[in-house]
């Protein structure tokens, strides 16, 4: 039997690598892939509390599929503002669009 | 070392490695296809879980619908950048520090702060339940997130329309 820490380890690492990831990256699109693997990292966390739990009734399978949903209607939503932007600054590196800062 | 536990090393090697080419990957549309990666290594370990009908909605919806919509946003918006273009800004230190605190205390909590599980026998399938649970218990959430879905297509739309 896998122990439940293993699941929650692996979870956390790739929500670190996530957070990095969006912290760090200077393309949009690839903030919003990290941002997609954060979500993930929570999801797989979810599903190992509903296997391992006691008495469950698969309430984190259930919310994985809502976190899936919102993340598909983010993704699109995130990139359909990647392509504004790209209209309008010809640049999708985010520390080259700086019109609003001091 | 059971063969459980050794299907679930390789697995979670294989997800982090692809996770850390994504995060860390100098060509953005290699960095995709590493995405893809990730989830179908994601997927594998909720089959590992007994999560199978969440396994293949996640490669339904995830590889089949979100990284192709990452793949055309990164067709329709790359330039002809050089191959020593910066990939990474200038906050890495403080983003590293930043995130490897937080592993430090995830793990922390993963380790110390929950108490063993043996886990409850597993169901013979898990769509039907689903299935009836959204329907029953979660109908109100499954509405809203109906609603979510259609704000966000129109909105996608009008967003990324010609002027």
């Amino acid at each position: 039997m896998i122990p439940l820490s293993h699941y929650l380890i692996l979870g956390a690492i790739l929500f670190s690598l996530g957070v990095f990831g969006a912290l760090t990256r200077r393309n949009a699109i690839a903030i919003l892939m990290s941002i997609e693997l954060m979500l993930n990292a929570v999801g797989l966390n979810f599903i190992a509390f509903a296997r391992y739990l006691p008495q469950t009734m698969l309430q984190g399978q259930v919310f994985v599929i809502f976190i899936i949903t919102i993340a598909a209607a983010e993704a699109a939503v995130g990139l359909a503002i990647v392509l504004g932007l790209y209209r309008n600054f010809k640049t999708v590196n985010v520390d080259e669009i700086n019109l609003m800062k001091w | 070392m059971t063969i459980n536990l050794a299907i679930f090393y390789v697995l979670a090697a294989f997800t982090v490695w692809a996770a850390a080419v994504v995060v860390l990957g100098k060509n953005i549309v290699r960095a995709a296809v590493a995405l893809i990666f990730a989830f179908c290594g994601m997927a594998a370990l909720y089959v590992l879980l007994d999560a199978e009908f969440l396994a293949a909605v996640q490669v339904l919806i995830y590889v089949g619908g979100i990284t192709i919509l990452l793949l055309f946003a990164i067709m329709l918006t790359s330039r002809i950048s050089s191959p020593t273009a910066r990939v990474i800004n200038d906050q890495v230190l403080l983003s590293a520090v930043a995130a490897v605190g937080l592993l430090v205390a995830l793990i922390y909590a993963a380790i110390r702060g929950i108490p063993e599980f043996p886990g409850p026998p597993r169901l013979p399938e898990t769509a039907p339940f689903i299935g009836r649970a959204l329907l029953t218990t979660y109908v109100l959430p499954f509405e809203a997130v109906s609603i979510l879905l259609l704000a966000g297509m129109v909105g996608a739309i009008i967003l990324a329309r010609k002027e």
